[in-house]
């Protein structure tokens, strides 16, 4: 067990400095100086030329990347050139936003996707099925923004249940800050909450062919049963990997559903800062997503362990 | 009274019927055994009583049991029924236990939710079990997972989940089919003794006439879904009476005629293995510290004369298959030297090794997995061709492929068909094509019959045989069936824990093996004429 733990957490730490060294790099082939953005089109090479120096820009490349990634061990992403304060900062701020959407929409999606995936497998090929799996294929085929516009027009338009845009921020209250994250989160969770209840599905139907699940039949056990206690933990291994997978596209969704419900969260920082030239701010928010999904996989690598004593080896 | 009654029964799935007019009764502590080959419906007689069919089943006639009418019972009357009065036990240990749960979970399950016992009384009740089939808590701990233990083991923990409340009837539906010999004497020996402890009744599915007269009080044949005899195992048997059983008989006692046996000593070895051996990496015990190997083959010699048949007999797990692909330069040994035709073949690049290649092929047990389903069989029995000096021409392609079909009993319009539209006995017979393509020397086949009905098995065996002799093909057998031993080979090499530890003629070691561990695999064979004296010696 701490064998395949070890393993699969120095995989992560590898992977994470891999896409550190990319993201820096990729930052520094795009065209834009920040110091003459910052400094307006007026400015004179001299003056353009002593910011650099000050931001430390003119340091040879490898020398950069150090200096910036130990920063980042430290949570010191440096400062914005834009806003002129720390980025973490600006960061702090926004993942109040982001992070508490995306994982009500990671919650909302598994729990949507495996009870819909569990009563379709156990009603294979009939109705109640084709029903369920028409919804998934609806599901898959509509993108997110759109099934955002239209939860606005339902619930905050026509039913008035919910704002439709705007967060009044954690000072006004639990309550309300939720509030104002439930249509998104919903219009961020149906399409993964598709995918994964077909996934869920035919992995549930395969493995209830197994010898296995006729073995529990013979002890007695009614289908239901069989389906939560034998078949659901056997199907989990396919629907845990999607989930890590799917937590990557999570969120690259929040950054527009963040602008359609104009949440200040981080996915329109990045926005922002991509406007601006505001090079670091995007740097440091990709290693920020990245860290995430490397985390989040990280958790699905675990939890299979969890799941399947065969990888756990002898205790 | 009866235990269990079958009246009439029949049975059609979709449109293909399945059963006809079964008729079949099991009486408390009483053994009956249901024989026939795959096909004829000896499963689904045993899932109707359970009422485990496929969807689309549609049953009629009367199936009683204990008074309850099975047919028209509801699905809850059958849940309290499966797994508390009725028993069953299945043909694939390695996967009839959910490899997420402990053996613990699995065998409390049953008696948790039958006896609504709580989890430590459920436990306590499943630790008793588990003792009483052979897994004592020392070695089985209620903790174990399936992955961490053997096939025997595995069937073990089967019984005692189908065991645990003691039903009234266990259906056994080819319980030791995928188990050798020995471990097979020694499922046979529990089932036995469970029966006489609990006077259950025991319905023994099997399609090995010998197994069945060993246990069977009464039995039951079974052909395309129609009984073609019942009574009496050892005078339904011993009279032969119907034309079917006794075909069955003569078919599982079969042996081809080899008028040419080939002795050793007579030639120059075509293929020779030198102190071969082979080592696995273990499981790691530390993180620190390197894994002990695991030496799956220890230290083995031995040669193999052209024209010779040569079996390779032992339990599973004793490294047999492992020797098959060093020799077939499929693995590398760890240490020894491996020569064919005189030339060593161990450490040779694979370019090089072209020329053994056609000269060696091989034949595997299973003849569904060992096919492209997506290719004709022209293409699937021309595959080895590619290790000719000059590639064939596609008439002549055609020609040769059509050659090796007629020889092994097809016919060349086969050539354009898929896999799928044949038997499992004539799939065997296109690997045994695509083996001889090439004329080669030596045929390594590894259990290449034990997949198969004992009719469909005779032929294959005098297929061999005729191949052998007429061919002068050497083989290589592997097998853990000693009546396949005894069949085909000139010489029996017994292996066991990675060693050969007899050597020599057929019927002298299996008349009187030597070592302990030939012994062991001798004795646990079952033996259709030996089961058939003694039960009558039984009746006087």
């Amino acid at each position: 067990m701490t064998a395949y733990l070890l393993k699969r957490l120095i995989i992560a730490a590898v992977t994470l400095v891999l896409a550190s060294m990319v993201v820096f790099a990729v930052m520094e082939i795009l065209p834009g100086d920040p110091a003459r953005l910052m400094l307006g089109f007026n400015a004179s090479a001299d003056q353009v030329e002593l910011l650099r120096n000050q931001m430390g820009l003119n340091a040879p490349f490898v020398l950069r990347y150090l200096h910036w990634a130990s920063g980042l061990l430290s949570l010191d992403f440096g400062r914005s050139y834009t806003y002129s304060v720390p980025v973490i900062d600006l960061v702090r701020e926004r993942v109040v936003v982001s992070l508490p959407l995306a994982l009500i929409a990671l919650a909302l999606s598994t729990a949507i996707a495996i009870p819909v995936g569990v009563f379709s497998a156990g009603r294979q090929g009939r109705a109640g099925d084709a029903l369920a799996m028409g919804a998934a294929q609806l599901g898959v085929a509509v993108p997110n923004f759109w099934f955002a516009l239209m939860l606005i027009y339902l619930f905050a338009v026509w039913l008035r249940l919910v704002p439709a845009g705007g967060f009044p921020g954690w000072s006004a209250g639990a309550w309300p800050a939720v509030k104002s994250l439930l249509l998104p989160a919903v219009a961020l969770a149906l399409p993964q909450a598709a995918i994964l209840a077909r996934v869920a599905r035919s992995a549930l139907i395969e493995v209830l062919n197994e010898d296995y699940i006729r073995t529990a039949r013979a002890k007695g056990l009614p289908y239901r049963a069989v389906l939560w206690r034998h078949a659901l933990r056997n199907a989990m291994i396919p629907v845990l990997t999607i989930l890590g997978l799917q937590f990557a596209f999570l969120l690259a969704g929040t950054i527009i559903i963040e602008n359609v419900f104009y949440l200040p969260g981080l996915g329109r920082l990045v926005l922002q800062a991509i406007n601006q030239r505001d090079l670091i701010v995007v740097e440091s928010i990709v290693m920020l997503l990245v860290a995430a999904v490397i985390a989040v996989n990280l958790l699905v690598d675990f939890s299979y362990a969890v799941v399947d004593p065969r990888l756990r080896g002898r205790q | 009274m009866s235990l269990l009654e079958i009246e009439n029964l029949s049975l059609a799935i979709g449109e293909t019927p399945i059963l006809k007019d079964v008729d079949l009764a099991i009486a408390p502590s009483e053994v009956v055994g249901l024989v026939g080959e795959s096909g004829s419906g000896k499963s689904m007689t045993a899932l109707t009583v359970m009422r485990l069919l496929p969807h689309l089943a549609r049953t009629n006639g009367r199936v009683t049991f204990d008074g309850i009418d099975i047919l028209g019972a509801s699905e809850d009357q059958m849940c309290a029924l499966r797994g508390d009065d009725i028993g069953m036990v299945f043909q694939e240990p390695m996967t009839a236990l959910n490899p997420v749960k402990t053996i613990g979970e699995q065998v409390a399950e049953g008696i948790r939710w039958h006896t609504k016992a709580g989890r430590a009384e459920a436990e306590e009740r499943a630790r008793k079990m588990l003792d009483r089939v052979g897994l004592p808590e020392a070695k089985f701990p209620l903790s174990r997972y399936p992955h961490e233990l053997s096939g025997g083991q595995r069937q073990r923990v089967v019984i005692a989940i189908a065991c645990a409340l003691k039903p009234k009837l266990l259906i056994a539906d080819e319980p030791t089919t995928a188990l050798d010999v020995v471990l097979q004497a020694q499922i046979l020996d529990l089932l036995r003794d469970l029966v006489a402890e609990n006077r259950m009744g025991l319905l023994l599915i099997s399609h090995d006439l010998a197994v069945v007269t060993e246990m069977a009080d009464r039995l039951t044949i079974l052909r395309r879904g129609e009984v073609m005899g019942a009574g009496d195992t050892a005078r339904t048997l011993s009279d032969q009476f119907h034309p079917y059983t006794r075909e069955l008989a003569l078919a599982s006692m079969h042996v081809p005629a080899r008028p040419k046996t080939h002795l050793a000593g007579s030639a120059k070895p075509l293929l020779e293995v030198e102190s071969v051996s082979r080592d696995y990496p273990g499981r790691r015990k530390s993180l620190f510290r390197p894994a002990e190997p695991i030496r799956a083959v220890n230290d083995v010699s031995l040669t193999i004369e052209p024209a010779q048949s040569v079996a390779l007999v032992g339990r599973s797990g004793c490294g047999k298959s492992t020797l098959a692909r060093m020799i077939l330069a499929l693995d590398k040994p760890t240490a020894g030297a491996i020569r064919f035709r005189g030339e060593t073949i161990t450490g040779k690049a694979e370019a090089e090794l072209k020329p053994a290649r056609r000269d060696m092929q091989v034949v595997f047990q299973d003849p569904y997995g060992s096919f492209d389903p997506r290719q004709k069989v022209e293409k699937l029995v021309a595959e080895p061709l590619h290790l000719l000096e000059k590639q064939p021409a596609r008439a002549e392609r055609r020609e040769m492929v059509a050659h090796a079909l007629d020889e092994v009993g097809l016919g060349p319009s086969d050539m354009d068909k898929y896999p799928h539209e044949f038997s499992g006995g004539q799939r065997q017979r296109l690997s045994i094509a695509r083996a001889i393509i090439t004329r080669p020397k030596l045929v390594v086949a590894d259990e290449p019959v034990s997949a198969l009905d004992v009719s469909i098995r005779a032929q294959i065996l005098d297929l061999f045989a005729e191949l052998n002799q007429k061919l002068g093909i050497a083989y290589l057998f592997i097998t853990h069936d000693l009546t396949v031993a005894r069949a085909m080979s000139d010489e029996v090499l017994v292996m066991h824990e990675g060693k050969i530890v007899e050597r020599g003629r057929t019927a002298d070691v299996l008349d009187n093996p030597r070592s302990e561990a030939a012994q062991a695999l001798v004795s646990a064979a079952p033996d259709l004429h030996r089961a058939i004296a003694r039960r009558l010696q039984e009746q006087g």
